[in-house]
């Protein structure tokens, strides 16, 4: 801590802040983030999607690529981003919209995070398995 | 120091009031589109992920069944633009909040602009002009309907 010019005590940093290092901000970085990597995601869909168009030996070859077990965890992942930008863009919506959203807005993150993991136990599994139990062709 | 601190809601500019509010609609833009695409990827995500044996089963046969369907095509589209064009306005965000020099903000932007504008008129385009049973394509790979043409 400085003392100031006013004399009193100024920390160093502004720990303890409302929004600072809660949830208000790492919901915005999380969602930041995500967004981000489902647009770049979005590039490469579409120019693989777009092989369709080629011939039908082009499509499978790139899209066989996405059923390899590493593949497979970077799907989850992909899902995982979405399912919390979804959810958390709901609640930004809700906050912006809703007379009382912006003062349940810490309880709304923890209910996306809630909802989060609820999708997600929901998919994971079930994925997991269709990407792992044909390991190895067949 | 003294510093003067403005109440928080004072306006710090005239406001306008000729023009469009292009700021205002694309935040509206991005909360329409936001609740749209839930729906659209949501659905995207179980139908090609969860039914069945999910991405196992994804192959040209099962794209050429799902695109002989009006449903299916119009859902991608709407999907396609909606996703392209509130990524890419997202993207324009944060570019406005981190690139502080003119010129890397302007080629920023400008590759934005062609990457969006690129990927909704190819994958447009992609929908609409593709052939489920392409001549001379080994039949195994097609969707068996096209057997019976
Ligand atoms: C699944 C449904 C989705 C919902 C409910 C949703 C909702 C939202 C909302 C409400 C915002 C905040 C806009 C603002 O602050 O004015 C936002 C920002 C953003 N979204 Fe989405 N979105 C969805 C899907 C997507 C997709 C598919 C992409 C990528 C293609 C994407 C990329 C972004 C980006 C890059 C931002 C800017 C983030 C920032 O400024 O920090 N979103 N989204
Ligand atoms: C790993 C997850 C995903 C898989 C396996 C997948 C698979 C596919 C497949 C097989 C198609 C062909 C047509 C159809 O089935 O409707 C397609 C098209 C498409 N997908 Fe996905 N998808 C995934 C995630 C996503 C996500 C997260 C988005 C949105 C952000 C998305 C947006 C699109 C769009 C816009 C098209 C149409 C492309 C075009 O017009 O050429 N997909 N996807």
């Amino acid at each position: 801590m400085a003392i100031n010019t006013a004399g009193t005590m100024t920390p160093k940093r502004p720990a303890g802040t409302l929004y600072r290092g809660r949830e208000g901000m790492w919901s915005w970085v999380l969602h930041r983030i995500t967004g981000v990597a489902i647009f770049f995601f979005l590039l490469v869909h579409i120019l693989d999607t777009s092989m369709v168009r080629i011939s039908p030996e082009a499509y499978n070859a790139v899209i066989s690529t996405y059923q390899n077990p590493i593949m497979g965890l970077g799907e989850t992942a992909l899902v995982a981003a979405i399912v919390y930008h979804a959810f958390n863009g709901i609640r930004i919506i809700l906050i912006d919209l809703w007379s009382k959203g912006a003062k349940y807005q810490r309880v709304m993150f923890w209910v996306v995070i809630g909802l989060w993991v609820v999708t997600m136990l929901g998919f994971a599994p079930r994925h997991l398995i269709n990407v792992f139990s044909h390991v190895g062709g067949a | 120091m003294a510093t003067t601190i403005e109440s928080p809601r004072a306006p710090h500019t005239a406001r306008r009031s000729r023009g469009v509010n292009w700021e205002k609609w694309g935040w509206i833009y991005m909360r329409a589109s936001g609740v749209v695409l839930l729906v659209l990827i949501f659905g995207h995500l179980f139908v090609n992920l969860l039914v069945g044996d999910g991405i196992k089963a994804i192959d040209f046969a099962f794209v050429g069944g799902k695109w002989s369907d009006p449903f299916w095509q119009v859902w991608d589209t709407l999907m396609l633009w909606l996703a392209m064009i509130h990524g890419g306005n997202g993207m324009r965000t944060i570019v406005n909040d981190y690139a502080t020099k003119a010129t890397t903000r302007k080629v920023l932007l400008g590759a934005i602009l062609v990457a969006v504008v690129a990927m909704i008129v190819l994958g447009t385009l992609v929908i609409y002009t593709f052939d489920p049973c392409p001549a001379g394509s080994p039949a195994d790979l097609l969707p068996s309907f096209c057997a019976t043409r």
